[in-house]
């Protein structure tokens, strides 16, 4: 049977608005910005050190002088700006605050005011036991769970997904950054960019089935998922390699780094590799082995969905 | 065992589940037996891993409530022209292209607005609305198992009955427990082929097949619904072989329901269900012999009458959800005293 929703105009839209595909003749690049000991003593993120990474990543990612430069590339004036954090796991492997702090501070330099910067993830709960504080004056930079902005009424469908998206992606932001952490996933395999949209629909249960595939390639193929999500990055100051989404710190590793693409598929295809890497390093299966390798990322960069590429070949991977 | 969480939503220890090593646990409620992490779900959102703990969050959490007549469930052999007290939660375990009320069904307990209605509660207004039965229905009343064993008991003590509207996707235990506590299920047999329950559903026939058989042997009063799709099971084959399996498995009396399925949720691009289709249905359940073959979502039609399998004649006339004449007496044919098979007033 055909794919019950899409059709052949929407594969063909889809192939000709991507805006991966204006780029295809030049690599996707993967910024991957150490910063040893980007952790004090106590555990928690030096915040200096982490804009410190977040800038060299940021003008090596858009190829700028500076990072102002490239934040510049990155919004246009009058834009709002969502940051779409992963706080599923609480304050051990959720994306962290001193890095969403970093990314506000180094947008309002670039000319985003703070009422134009909305900090979402699906739940107020979530994001307040990640260490977020909830903000809902609008003259401030919001910080909001989906249970507090809503959902839309109208179903988006693509392929094999069929939901309801949050309003922030849909109304109230022009543009979303998208902020994974770098992790294993019991069941998809592992979790970074692409799957961190399943925290803009209503109904991510349904799409675990089967390691995520086709779903998560799918959901990116929402629209407006697809159209507004312009940047990735990724926060790997401390990896999990096993035992994710929640935190397990018996798997969890200081990574020291953040991972940093405009393709989602690009930087999920290098995440996924690091963590097989810290897998194999410590005699752990491979997530094939495991039966959990994440097909999805494959099914991403197909003909059907284009978001990306997952062809090493044309990954360029850039340490800074 | 129940508690009030911080969202002021009913919580209640699931019943079903398997606890597994660092804090995961496997649902042995259906038969999809998810392997889920602290801090997530199952596939029915409507349960939730607390720290290896597994909770229902739909315990008493009512999305819908409304008086029907149960004839629109349908059960056409259990108490007809009475009314019955129905009520759904939010989640499912499926997610069937088709589905008629998914603004409920796929959705996440907390994307809905509900009512706190314990089952002692539940009974009474049952009661006091006049209703001879609550019905479980909407959505998928598997996946709030736990309140509908809860509430059936406060049914029985209040003098209600109740009937489950199921897909009966659901493992062998929970559903021997349903059965010890409800006095009909009505399934939804959403195709015959596993092709359909893959693509469509996103399930699996065998555990239904498996699920009727044993209500059956169980005693429980049940009849099929089989919802025909233009171009997706509404082969003659397909038809064939429900009603043959439901002739050699279930046996001759257990009402077989061929209705007419309207353009919803994710399969707007279908036409409505041709009435030939429909009637060609009937005429294969009538040639295996079943005793009581409906076309249904078609007020009006005659195959929405029950007919005696022994003289023919009407002995329930209906339109739509509505009685419009009985004939029988004590549950025969006021004609020839030929037995009909239900439970009757």
């Amino acid at each position: 049977m055909r794919s019950l929703a899409t059709t052949r105009r929407d594969v063909l839209k889809a192939c000709l608005t991507a805006p991966w595909l204006a780029e295809a003749a030049t690599p996707s690049r993967v910024i991957i910005a150490r910063q040893p000991m980007v952790r004090t003593a106590t555990g928690k993120p030096d915040s200096a050190r982490v804009l410190n990474a977040l800038d060299r990543a940021l003008a090596a990612c858009f190829s700028a002088d500076s990072a102002a430069e490239a934040w510049r590339q990155v919004v246009r004036p009058g834009e709002t700006v969502g940051l779409k954090v992963n706080c599923l796991a609480g304050r051990g492997a959720s994306t962290r605050v001193a890095l969403v702090e970093a990314i506000c501070e180094r947008l309002q330099q670039a000319g985003v005011p703070q009422r134009k910067i909305i900090i979402w993830d699906r739940l107020n709960s979530d994001l307040e036991s990640a260490g977020f504080r909830i903000e809902s004056r609008p003259e401030r930079i919001r910080c909001l769970g989906n249970d507090a902005l809503g959902y839309t009424s109208e179903l988006a469908v693509y392929g094999q997904a069929g939901s309801l998206l949050s309003r922030a992606v849909t109304e109230l932001c022009d543009v979303v950054i998208n902020l994974p952490v770098l992790k294993d996933h019991g069941i998809a395999g592992v979790t970074l960019a692409l799957k961190n949209a399943f925290g803009a629909i209503h109904n991510p249960n349904k799409y675990h089935i089967n390691c995520g595939d086709p779903y998560v390639a799918d959901v990116n193929m929402l629209e407006p998922i697809r159209r507004k999500v312009r940047l990735h990055i990724c926060d790997a100051i401390v990896a999990q390699y096993e035992g994710g989404p929640s935190y397990m710190p018996q798997w969890a590793w200081p990574a020291n780094a953040l991972l940093v693409s405009r393709d989602p598929v690009a930087l999920d295809f290098t995440g996924w590799r690091i963590i097989e890497e810290k897998r194999a390093e410590k005699g752990m299966p491979s997530l094939k082995d495991a039966h959990r390798e994440p097909a999805y990322i494959a099914t991403a960069a197909d003909a059907a969905h284009r978001l990306g590429t997952n062809d090493p070949r044309r990954i360029q991977r850039v340490e800074v | 065992m129940s508690q009030l969480d911080s969202g002021g939503h009913f919580v209640q220890e699931a019943k079903f589940y398997e606890k597994l090593p660092h804090k995961k646990i496997k649902c042995k409620l259906c038969p999809r037996e998810c392997v889920i992490d602290d801090r997530e779900r199952g596939y029915c959102g409507a349960r939730e891993n607390r720290g290896g703990t597994y909770y229902t969050l739909v315990h008493s959490r009512v999305a819908i409530a409304h008086v029907d007549p149960i004839e629109k469930k349908p059960f056409f052999h259990f108490l007809p022209g009475s009314m019955a007290f129905s009520l759904a939660t939010a989640g499912c375990n499926v997610n069937c292209k088709m589905c008629q009320n998914w603004e409920i069904s796929q959705v996440r307990p907390e994307q809905v607005p509900a009512a706190y209605l314990p089952p002692d509660a539940a009974a009474t207004a049952a009661k006091q609305e006049g209703c001879r039965a609550i019905a479980y229905t909407y959505s998928e009343p598997v996946i709030f198992a736990e309140y509908v064993l809860d509430t059936a008991e406060a049914g029985h003590t209040a003098g209600v009955r109740s009937v489950v509207v199921t897909g009966g996707y659901i493992q062998q235990e929970p559903l021997k427990k349903l059965c010890q506590r409800v006095d009909a299920i009505k399934v939804d047999l959403k195709g015959f082929t596993q092709k359909f329950y893959t693509e469509v559903v996103n399930g699996e026939l065998k555990p239904v097949l498996d699920g009727l058989v044993t209500m059956r042997k169980l005693g429980m009063w049940t009849e099929i619904v089989y919802l025909v799709l233009p171009t997706l099971n509404d082969s003659d084959a397909e038809f064939q072989g429900a009603a043959r399996w439901v002739r050699n498995e279930l046996g001759l009396d257990v009402p077989l329901h061929f209705t007419r399925f309207h353009p919803e949720y994710l399969l707007k691009n279908l036409p409505i269900t041709p009435l030939k289709t429909l009637e060609r249905a009937k005429a294969i359940g009538d040639a295996e012999g079943l005793h009581y073959v409906y076309i249904g979502n078609v007020p009006g039609h005659p195959a929405e009458n029950t007919y005696c399998p022994h003289c023919r004649r009407v002995v329930v006339e209906r339109t739509g959800f509505l009685i419009t004449g009985t004939h029988l007496h004590n549950g025969k044919c006021a004609y020839c005293q030929q037995k009909i098979a239900g439970v009757w007033l």
